[in-house]
């Protein structure tokens, strides 16, 4: 271009050698079509506007200009390590000052009372318990029982360790208990009272000065499946309770209460919930769960922060259209004899074409779900929502990897433009390929679960993984399922299925643009 | 082919006849229109393509679904006719092809110039497209619901009857899917790209029903639903359950072609007022 002023003789078209001069063509061909570059701005835009759609409320009406009542009841307490979490139980407990330990025999944990359909769950819980303080979400570490996952010691909401097996019944009780040794606690199990075993030994960051110990139950709502819509299925839960009976319940060390205090931690009291105790027995009923907070359980009130992206799939359809159109429109004009004239090395201009649709698409991205997650998470708080808090790493993950989602499709759709030569069959068979198995898998009800977490695994849809912020754990109980938000595979693993279907179409457009004739 | 002289008939007789007016010039553009779509190249692969995915995807569904004996939410019809679901984008392709194509190729002034009648093409092209987008649906339906009567009563369902209301799920997802084309038909028009057009209609049908599940809101989650063309549409093929829809069967289908209507109103509209 500047050897047109000098040398009019060079203006016989040489080819030319070297990517930067066909990155730089192709990004002027992208900037001075107007209508891509709108495209593009759009694509952020309906990926912001959408998120600031959702006018979800929590907890009560709001009052304009009033103060703000909304959102009791909906914040989740925050666990030690800076995750939701769960913790509302039925503790009967006493001051634990120092070092010491407590031991307990649990003969039983039945269902107390309840309604209907409910039952107490493989992960309903009763045990000992030393905890830093009542106030929700502070650190703990308990020894329990559970109906269907036997003894374990459980501490501080995320940690695990099983103990013996099996159930507890009067047959069969099972003896607990805790010693504390400053922050250090370790949790023992026995089955005749005489033989202990270790379960674990854990330090728990957040325990100091007297901490509160004793006997606690809860367990889990039961879910009863409601009514069915087009777009989804409720269900309704149902508060059971339950109830452990201990007995041989003996302290060592300095207690300095006289007498057990009961407390309702966390959630509101629960008709029914209580401690009694009648000789050397002390039954303790209550109803909740100890355990990371996941909102796939029923009466979830928190939101993840990946459902403020929702406009991400308007995004989608803007970016392939824009995509698929930069390469096809080369072949519906015949403008891509004049470029591979200019550029004979075909690979090169695909991957020029690559380089400036998959940056443009990443900005773009990057400012859409940058925008959906800043104002999207406001309005959804100013609404009483409670946001499940993130690590940065994860919130950066999120981010980066959408914008990154929306780049790789945007590579694939050239690639398919390169492949079908036709913007409609390319916009037509990413969208179905992209779109369609997570509406199939996720919106739609039709599918058993199956068959949804396979086409979350192996179309280009496996790719939305990467914005799954919330966590399976192993300890909590719930349908972790496409449509609840939990993807079959882990957040990377999914980008990499969406980045192998890219990889494979720029190397059959690479193959076929070198084969064909343009 | 008719012979030559017919064919010079038919060349000049249009402006003679008062530019296309009345049953006359309608016949031209719906023989014009016709032969305009069967020579097009990919139509045989695209309406292939409308009954192997809707059989196809319909089998696969009917494969993984199992309906335990006691409690069974699964709507066999649904399971069934899932595949369209995905074959309704194939209609759309070719429904918007129809007029996107001819702008592509600059065809369309020729068309237009054959017959000024802008309406009249544009119905003629909504004429011929629904035709051969219902037969293909016919066929499509019937072999998904051939392929159900084979592999659902091994999956713990009762055999399907074609009687009452999997008769209408059956009847009504061939009319849903002459509706789509007729909703594309108007999209294309109105956008003239093809591929713009694409995906202004599978955003229309894919995105409604993702944005509805983050709508908390039952109200508000009730009404997208009962607005959008495909979750109403679609109502028309649930056989079960039919109180927890957001709105009846025909309803469904009944905004589906006010959305068709609306579509075709304004690509009329502007093919009218726009220079082609």
């Amino acid at each position: 271009m500047t050897a047109t002023r000098t040398t009019p003789l060079s203006r016989t078209p040489v080819p030319v050698s070297g990517f930067t001069p066909v990155l730089r063509a192709e990004w002027v061909k992208f900037r001075t079509v107007r209508g891509w570059v709108i495209g593009m701005i759009i694509a952020a835009l309906v990926t912001v506007g959408i998120a600031l759609l959702d006018h979800s409320e929590c907890g009560g009406q709001v009052t304009p200009g009033g103060p703000s009542v909304v959102g009791a009841g909906c914040s989740v307490p925050i666990g030690p390590g800076g995750e939701a979490v769960s913790d509302s139980f039925y503790f009967a407990h006493r001051p634990l000052a120092g070092n010491g330990s407590i031991t307990a025999r649990i003969m039983s944990l039945a269902l107390a009372g309840g309604k209907g359909p409910a039952r107490l769950q493989p992960w309903s819980k009763a045990g000992i318990i030393i905890k830093a303080s009542t106030r929700p979400g502070s650190a703990y570490a308990a020894m329990l029982v559970t109906p269907g996952h036997g003894t374990r010691m459980q501490y501080d909401f995320t940690g695990d360790i099983a103990g013996l097996p099996g159930a507890v019944s009067p047959a069969a009780p099972r003896w607990l208990r805790l010693t504390r040794s400053g922050g250090t606690i370790t949790g023992y199990d026995s089955a005749d009272g005489r033989h202990w075993s270790t379960v674990g030994t854990v330090h728990l960051a957040g325990l100091a000065g007297t901490a509160q110990a004793g006997l606690f139950a809860a367990t889990p709502g039961t879910t009863i499946p409601g009514r069915q819509s087009l777009t989804g299925s409720s269900s309704e839960g149902a508060l059971t309770l339950a109830s452990g009976r201990f007995d041989q319940v003996s302290l060592a060390g300095r207690w300095p209460g006289q007498r057990w205090a009961g407390t309702q931690v966390g959630g509101s009291g629960q008709t029914g919930a209580g401690f009694r105790q009648a000789g050397g027995t002390v039954t303790v009923t209550g109803t909740g769960d100890i355990a990371p907070y996941v909102p796939a359980v029923s009466g979830g009130t928190g939101t993840p922060i990946e459902s403020t992206l929702t406009g991400v799939f308007a995004a989608l359809i803007a970016v392939i259209v824009v995509a698929a159109l930069f390469i096809a429109a080369e072949y519906r004009r015949g403008l891509i004899r004049v470029t591979f004239a200019a550029s004979p090395a075909r690979a090169r201009v695909l991957a020029a074409k690559a380089a400036v649709i998959g940056g443009v698409t990443f900005v773009a991205g990057l400012a859409g779900a940058a925008g959906a997650m800043v104002f999207g998470t406001a309005l959804l708080r100013s609404n009483g929502n409670f946001i499940l808090p993130v690590s940065a790493l994860t919130g950066a993950r999120v981010l980066a990897g959408t914008a990154a989602l929306l780049a790789v499709v945007a590579v694939l759709a050239v690639a398919l433009g390169a492949i079908l030569r036709s913007g409609a069959a390319a916009v037509t068979v990413l969208i179905v390929a992209i779109v369609l198995p997570y509406l199939l898998a996720i919106a739609l009800p039709v599918l058993p679960a199956s068959a949804a977490g396979w086409l979350l695994r192996v179309t280009p849809a496996a790719g939305f993984a990467i914005e799954q912020t919330v966590q399976r754990y192993a300890q909590v109980a719930a349908s972790y399922t496409p449509r609840n938000g939990y993807y079959p595979l882990p957040p990377w693993a999914g980008f990499a299925v969406l980045c192998a279907w890219a990889a494979l179409a720029v190397a059959v457009a690479v193959f076929l643009l070198r084969r064909r004739d343009a | 082919m008719s012979a030559p002289k017919a064919r010079a008939a038919d060349w000049t007789v249009p402006g003679e006849r008062g530019g296309g007016r009345g049953a006359a010039g309608a016949k031209q553009a719906l023989h014009a229109e016709w032969t305009k779509l069967r020579t097009a190249p990919g139509l045989g692969w695209l309406l292939l393509g409308v009954v192997a995915l809707t059989v196809g995807l319909g089998a696969l569904a009917d494969t993984a679904t199992h309906c335990p004996a006691h409690v069974c939410h699964t709507d066999p019809a649904r399971a069934v006719l899932i595949g369209i679901d995905l074959s309704q984008a194939v209609v759309a392709v070719l429904a918007v092809l129809v007029i996107s194509a001819e702008y592509g190729t600059g065809m369309i002034r020729v068309t237009l110039a054959a017959m000024p009648r802008r309406t009249t093409v544009l119905a003629a092209k909504a004429a011929t497209v629904t035709g051969v987008v219902l037969v293909a649906g016919a066929l499509a339906v019937a072999g998904s619901l051939l392929a159900g009567r084979l592999i659902l009563p091994g999956h713990g369902f009762p055999q399907l009857s074609l009687a009452g209301p999997m008769l209408r799920a059956a009847a009504g997802s061939v009319l849903y899917l002459g509706l789509i084309a007729l909703l594309s038909l108007g999209i294309g028009t109105a956008v003239r790209g093809a591929a713009a057009a694409m995906g202004a209609v599978l955003g229309l049908l894919y995105l409604v029903p993702i944005i509805a599940t983050t709508v908390t809101d039952a109200a508000w989650h009730r009404h997208l639903e009962q607005l959008a063309p495909m979750t109403a549409g679609l109502a028309i093929q649930y056989t079960a359950g039919l109180r927890g829809l957001p709105l009846s069967p025909w309803a469904g289908l009944g905004v589906l072609a006010a959305w068709a209507a609306g579509a075709l109103l304004l690509g009329g509209l502007l093919l009218r007022l726009r220079d082609a």
